[in-house]
Parts: structure tokens; C-alpha cells; sequence
């Protein structure tokens, strides 16, 4: 770890308000932020860990527990929301048996979020299954997804 | 044979995900097989571009031949072969696929200045921008314009900004010009957050160069060396575009330390969002580029006397500086001929929701809704109008008797909405208003940043009694309170974020009170949307026993053999519709 985390120091160590840059690195690093990075991090540049976990608790986007193997957002935008995003949601945590309070599956393939908008409102309702844009989505072609994407992870 | 083929593939966010990036590839395979003329594949160029707006007909594709342009709809990876064969090399147009009439009805009321480059530049091409005058207002004011000049242009020209508040544009840059210091720095807001509103991310996703060279000109108005694009990590290939167009730039000496030779010094860097709607607040945002919680503070002192690190500093909204270069070149008498007299120039709005052609359109201030609606809109969907939300989780509702309403900013502030960013959400009977004016407190006391309490507590418990009233519980007296908690909130919030959160329970109650006082008094949802409210059965008569309802129900709450009447079991059913949606004999009864 010590080896990619003195990488990302030395891309920000002398820029002003690094902060979030570092900690943005950090997550695209390891896919979340685990503390032992925080704490060495905040040694090495001098700023305190309150600062850190302050930032990153802050922000939707920050991560401190480990997160699926595949990511599935669901749009929540208005558009989405009047087109039935909620039942895109509460399917798809009831096919993977996400429990409630939780959104990664207990065998760390699926991750299920929510984000507030993506900006695709003419092609709602909008699912991101690992990056990639779906429009128009229905349950039915949700599960189609899931399918394959459980098969392909041998599960 | 012809001389210039040229294909434009849409690819903005919406492109790529009805298949853009397979259409691409299907035309060059398709154009290098072995049965097409070498002097055509020679003279065909090939383009993204950015989106054109009507994402719902998505794949788009125009096929300019000799400069006359064909425009295909919904097109798939299989479709090209033809296209190429029968339109490229055989000079027949595929006329079952091009464009109906609709299309042409969505952009004719249209009237497109930020949008004008949007669908015709390839975003990842400079000289693509150049070739149709880009850069030209970046020359003209650094090589024949002082700072006050130029100023004076955009004042004169009206705009006002496009990112919520429409302060006017010029007044703020003359403000920074004004203020002492010997650092300035000039933000370019990219950070939409406001659900419902894509035209930001589809302005960086179509044309980037147009807002780098809107922020030159106001860096140079207002003598800032230095910008930043603070952008939503959310909108990936936004990003990715401006990453590359700034690269060009710099390489082309747009910027850097001597642009064109004119020993103007200015460079920008781009900053990602990390997930904070309210970053979106002006202070709020430099909190977040210094790298701190992006938590807004009080204003005086205003960003524009102390900002970023302390230094005065100009923030403008996407929409707004990419308006910059157009008014420069073609002048602020041009520009002040659209719109009203308060509100002047374009708007590009978000229009979305239960209309039959949704997308991107920009047009002139004060068109009524109903130009909108019907027109561009091509009318609704299949319901009837009920209300239009604008302005996002800080707007309102217009009811539909009020679809003649001039849709400008002060228009509607007299209804107690906003044109705010620009997002525009058509509803129809079955949106339930309640439940409409929960989902944006739901989102507005999520992303309340907890700093004053007012927006910290007020939003939580206007929250909590819209959740009784949409679950059954509310109280005789609960649509006073809601009026009451939303003005005290309204007026004691510190930013924008906690000052507006209430508008869209307050101008729901306005124009839709009957609606809450059937959810408080009565128990119903009179849309059939709030769930503890609403029952479904099945009608005998109708049903014909194809088990659709019993295969969607994902509670199993569905019983019945083949060909035989089924009934909902009432205890295990979760009202999630999926029945209701599946039925194709209307046997299901929503009530």
C-alpha cells in the first residue's frame, strides 16, 4: 500500500486545498477509502485525520467500507422518479437480498446506490450498471442484467 | 459520385447509451467493405457529435452529402449497412428512417444560440469548432478590446445568469474588475446538481470550447490569470471532453502564458465534485475547491470582492459562459432581441417528464408554456396536463390551468416558482402532488449541508410530516404547519439551498391544496400514487387468467390457476403496481 500511497502524495503535495484530490486518488486507488491509507497519508502531508474523515464523510462519493464488484446506481432524478425508479430499486435489492440499512450484497458482488441525477432525463428511467448507461430501463431488463452479470461472476 | 460524405453520430450521454459507439462502428466497417466506390470512402469523414437535444429518438445520425443533410432516427447497429449502400454510394436516402414531421416540429419553435454548435461540432476536434468560427470572440477581445469594453458588451447585452439566481452577468464581472488585488480568479460552476437538469453536462459533452472561451473573455474582463471547472465527478464523459479540449487549447495557444501572442496570461484546471449538491452554492463550492467540506458561509462579504482563498473571484454558471462568445461576435443588440426586456436572450431547458418529445431545447425568454408543451413538446404523453415543476428541488409547481404563463424570470417568481436551472417536468394526473413535493424534500434534507438550523431541523420536520400525510397519518391542521415551518424556513436559511427548500411543498399547498387536505382528511391519494392509501383488486369481469399479474407480483401475492379468475391477496401485497402496469385487459382496479 505505502508504495501507491507515496505515488498520489507526490502528485499533491505542494498544490493548496488537496484534500479532496487526495482522497479522490486514494479511492480510484483501492476502490474505497480503508483508514490505515488515511492515517499514513495524513502523517506524511501533515494534516490531521479529523481533516480527512471530515472531508470524506461529507461527500456522497467517499467510501470507507469496501464496495461490490459491480456497481449498480439507480437515477432517483425527477424524471427517473415519476417514471418509477423506486420500483427499479426495490427490486433490485430484494433480487441480490440486500438487507435494509446495507447496499452492498453479503457476497461483495453487488453494490446497489442511488444518485440524485445523471442528466440522461429523456431516456428515463436511467440504471448505471459498472459505468455504462442503460435508458429506458424496466424491471424485466434489469433482471436480464443481473442474470448475466452473476453468471459471468460464476456465482 | 460525391465529393464530401460526412456522418455525425450522436454521442452524448444519451447517444452512447441507446448504442452510439456500435452505430460508429458499424459505419466504418460498413464504409471500408470491399463493395464501396474507393472515391467515396476517401471523401467520407466520420464525427461524433454532441447531443442535438432530442435524446428520445436516440440513435440520431446525420448524413451530409455534398452539404444536403439527411437526418436518421433510432438507428441500430444493423441499420447502417443499408444506409451506407443504398444512401452513401447509391444516393437514395433511406426515407422510412430519416426524421418524421415531429422532429422538425421540436427544433422549429426553437430558437438555438448556446445550442447552435451543439450536434454540429465533433467535441473532440478543435479546428471542428474553429472551422465554424470558434475562437474568433477570444481574438476580437484580446487583440481590439479592453477589459471595460468588453464589460460593457455583456452588459449591454442583458444576459443574466443561467445557473439559478439571474444576476446579471456583466454587473458581476464589473464588480471583480473593480476589486483590488493583484489575484483574481474566474469559476466556471459545472456542478448540476438539480435533478431534471442536463443541459450543463450536454453543453460540455457537445461544444467544451465554447465555455473555455467564455471563461478567457471573463478572465481577461475581469483580470484573472487563473480558472477553474468545477465539475460533478457524475458526468464522466463531460469530463473526459473538457480534459481534451483544454489540452488543444493549450496546445493552439488559447491558453497558457501568451495567448495568440497577445502576452494575456490565463489557464484553467479542472476540479471534480466529489457528491454535494449544495457545492453548487457559490461559497459552498470554493469551500469544496480549497478542499474542505462544502459548507457555505454568509454573504457579505460576496465571492466577488473575497472568494477563492481569500481573492476576489467570479463564478458563472456553464450555460452562461458558453452564451460569452456569441454575444461577442455577433453583438449584445443581437443577443437582446430575444427574450423580454428584464429577461433577455435564450434559455436552454430540460424538458422531461409525461411529454411526447422530451430532450434539450433552448428557447427565447417569455415563449408561454404551452408553447413549449404542445409545440416542441409535440402535447402529452397520453395523460392530461397537470402541472409543470421548474427550478428543481428550489422551484414549483405551475398548476395546468396556468399554461398561457410567459415563461420568463420574473413570470415566474409571481407563481411561486423558478426558471432555475433550467429543469422542466411535465405531470399528468397520476403524479401525485404530495408525493411530487416529498421526493424534492426527501432530496433537499439529504443534501442539507447541517450548518444552520434552520435548513438542518426545518427541512427534517416539513419531511417528516409530509411522510404522515403521504402514509395516512396526517393531522387536521398539518397543511398550516407545513405553510407556516416553510416561510420561517424560507426566510431565516443562510444560502440558497435551505432559502428555496420549501417552495416545492409551499407552491403545491398553493395551486394543489385539495390534494393534501384528500390525503389528510379523506385517506386517499387521489392519483393513485401514495401506497398505504391505495388498494388493488382484480376486476372478474375482465380478467382472462393469463397469470402476467402472477408472474410480475414480487411479493407472490397473486393467486389463480391458468384461464381461471385470480385474486390479490391483500395482506401479502406490497402495492407496488407491477400488476396494475402488466394487465393487458385493464382487469386490475387502482382505488
Amino acid at each position: 500500500m505505502e508504495r501507491e500511497l507515496e505515488r498520489i502524495i507526490q502528485v499533491y503535495h505542494d498544490s493548496e486545498g488537496n484534500v479532496i484530490s487526495l482522497l479522490q486518488d486514494i479511492q480510484a486507488e483501492f476502490g474505497y477509502i480503508p483508514q490505515e491509507a488515511v492515517a499514513y497519508v495524513s502523517e506524511r502531508v501533515g494534516i490531521p485525520q479529523s481533516a480527512f474523515f471530515g472531508v470524506a464523510t461529507f461527500y456522497s462519493q467517499f467510501y470507507l467500507k469496501p464496495r461490490g464488484k459491480n456497481i449498480i446506481t439507480a437515477c432517483c432524478g425527477t424524471a427517473c422518479h415519476v417514471k418509477g425508479s423506486d420500483r427499479l430499486i426495490n427490486s433490485l435489492r430484494k433480487e441480490l437480498g440486500i438487507p435494509e440499512g446495507e447496499d452492498t450484497s453479503e457476497d461483495g458482488l453487488f453494490t446497489v446506490e442511488d444518485v440524485a441525477c445523471v442528466g440522461a432525463c429523456s431516456i428515463a428511467p436511467v440504471v448505471i450498471i459498472n459505468r455504462e448507461v442503460h435508458g429506458k430501463v424496466s424491471p424485466d431488463k434489469l433482471m436480464k442484467e443481473i442474470k448475466r452479470l452473476k453468471r459471468e461472476s460464476g456465482a | 459520385m460525391p465529393e464530401s460524405v460526412e456522418i455525425k453520430v450522436c454521442m452524448g450521454t444519451g447517444g452512447i447509451a441507446a448504442g452510439g459507439s456500435e452505430v460508429m462502428k458499424a459505419f466504418s466497417e460498413a464504409l471500408s467493405s470491399a463493395g464501396i466506390d474507393a472515391s467515396v470512402q476517401e471523401n467520407c469523414s466520420m464525427h461524433n457529435v454532441g447531443c442535438r437535444g432530442f435524446c428520445a429518438r436516440d440513435v440520431l445520425v446525420d448524413v451530409v452529402i455534398d452539404g444536403d443533410k439527411t437526418t436518421y432516427q433510432y438507428i441500430k447497429p444493423d441499420m447502417v449497412e443499408r444506409i451506407v449502400t443504398e444512401h452513401i454510394a447509391g444516393g437514395r436516402p433511406v426515407e422510412e428512417w430519416t426524421v418524421t414531421e415531429e422532429y422538425h416540429n421540436f427544433h422549429e419553435k426553437q430558437v438555438k444560440v448556446v445550442l447552435s454548435d451543439c450536434g454540429e461540432v465533433d467535441p473532440e476536434d478543435i479546428d471542428s469548432y474553429i472551422a465554424r468560427g470558434g475562437y474568433r470572440a477570444t481574438e476580437k477581445v484580446l487583440r481590439g478590446m479592453t477589459p471595460e469594453e468588453t464589460i460593457n458588451v455583456i452588459k449591454d447585452s442583458g444576459i443574466r445568469g443561467r445557473g439559478g439566481a439571474g444576476f446579471p452577468t456583466g454587473v458581476k464581472w464589473e464588480f471583480a474588475r473593480k476589486a483590488e488585488s493583484g489575484q483574481k480568479y474566474i469559476i466556471c460552476n459545472a456542478d448540476e446538481g438539480d435533478p431534471g437538469a442536463f443541459m450543463d453536462r450536454s453543453i460540455i459533452e457537445g461544444n467544451p470550447h465554447a465555455v473555455i472561451e467564455g471563461m478567457i473573455i471573463g478572465a481577461y474582463s475581469i483580470g484573472a490569470d487563473r480558472g477553474y471547472v468545477y465539475i460533478r465527478a457524475e458526468y464522466p464523459l463531460a469530463v473526459e471532453r473538457l480534459r481534451l479540449a483544454l489540452g488543444q487549447a493549450r496546445e493552439r495557444k488559447y491558453l497558457g502564458s501568451d495567448i495568440m501572442g497577445t502576452g494575456f496570461e490565463f489557464d484553467i484546471k479542472i476540479k471534480l465534485g466529489a457528491g454535494a449538491f449544495v457545492c453548487g452554492e457559490e461559497t459552498a463550492l470554493i469551500a469544496s475547491i480549497e478542499g474542505q467540506r462544502g459548507m457555505p458561509r454568509a454573504k457579505p462579504p460576496f465571492p466577488v470582492q473575497k472568494g477563492l482563498w481569500g481573492k476576489p473571484t467570479v463564478i458563472n454558471n456553464v450555460e452562461t459562459l458558453a452564451n460569452i462568445p456569441y454575444i461577442i461576435s455577433r453583438g449584445a443588440d443581437w443577443f437582446a432581441s430575444f427574450g423580454t426586456e428584464k429577461s433577455r436572450g435564450t434559455k436552454v431547458f430540460a424538458l422531461t417528464g409525461k411529454v411526447k418529445n422530451t430532450g434539450l431545447i433552448e428557447v427565447p425568454m417569455g415563449i408561454s408554456l404551452r408553447d413549449i408543451i404542445y409545440d416542441i413538446g409535440g402535447g402529452m404523453e397520453g395523460g392530461n396536463l397537470k402541472a409543470v415543476q421548474t427550478g428543481g428541488p428550489s422551484g414549483g409547481c405551475i398548476p395546468g390551468s396556468m399554461v398561457d404563463i410567459n415563461v420568463d424570470f420574473e413570470s415566474l417568481a409571481e407563481v411561486g416558482s423558478i426558471i432555475g436551472s433550467g429543469g422542466m417536468v411535465v405531470l399528468d394526473e397520476t403524479d401525485c402532488m404530495v408525493n411530487i413535493a416529498k421526493f424534492f424534500l426527501e432530496f433537499t434534507q439529504r443534501e442539507s449541508c447541517g450548518k444552520c438550523t434552520p435548513c438542518r431541523i426545518g427541512t427534517k420536520r416539513l419531511l417528516e410530516i409530509l411522510d404522515r400525510i403521504t402514509a395516512g397519518r396526517g393531522r387536521p391542521g398539518d397543511i398550516e404547519l407545513l405553510e407556516e415551518l416553510g416561510s420561517d424556513i424560507k426566510a431565516s436559511s443562510l444560502c440558497g439551498l435551505g432559502q428555496t427548500a420549501p417552495n416545492p411543498v409551499l407552491s403545491t399547498i398553493k395551486y394543489f391544496r385539495d390534494e393534501y387536505e384528500a390525503h389528510i382528511h379523506d385517506k386517499k391519494c387521489p392519483a393513485g400514487v401514495c401506497k398505504n392509501l391505495l388498494s388493488y383488486e382484480i376486476l372478474e369481469e375482465f380478467c382472462k387468467g393469463c397469470t402476467m399479474c402472477a408472474r410480475v407480483c414480487p411479493a407472490s401475492a397473486i393467486t389463480g390457476e391458468k384461464k381461471q379468475v385470480h385474486r390479490i391477496v391483500q395482506e401479502i401485497c406490497i402495492k407496488c403496481g407491477a400488476c396494475y402496469e402488466t394487465c393487458k385487459f385493464n382487469a386490475i382496479k387502482k382505488g
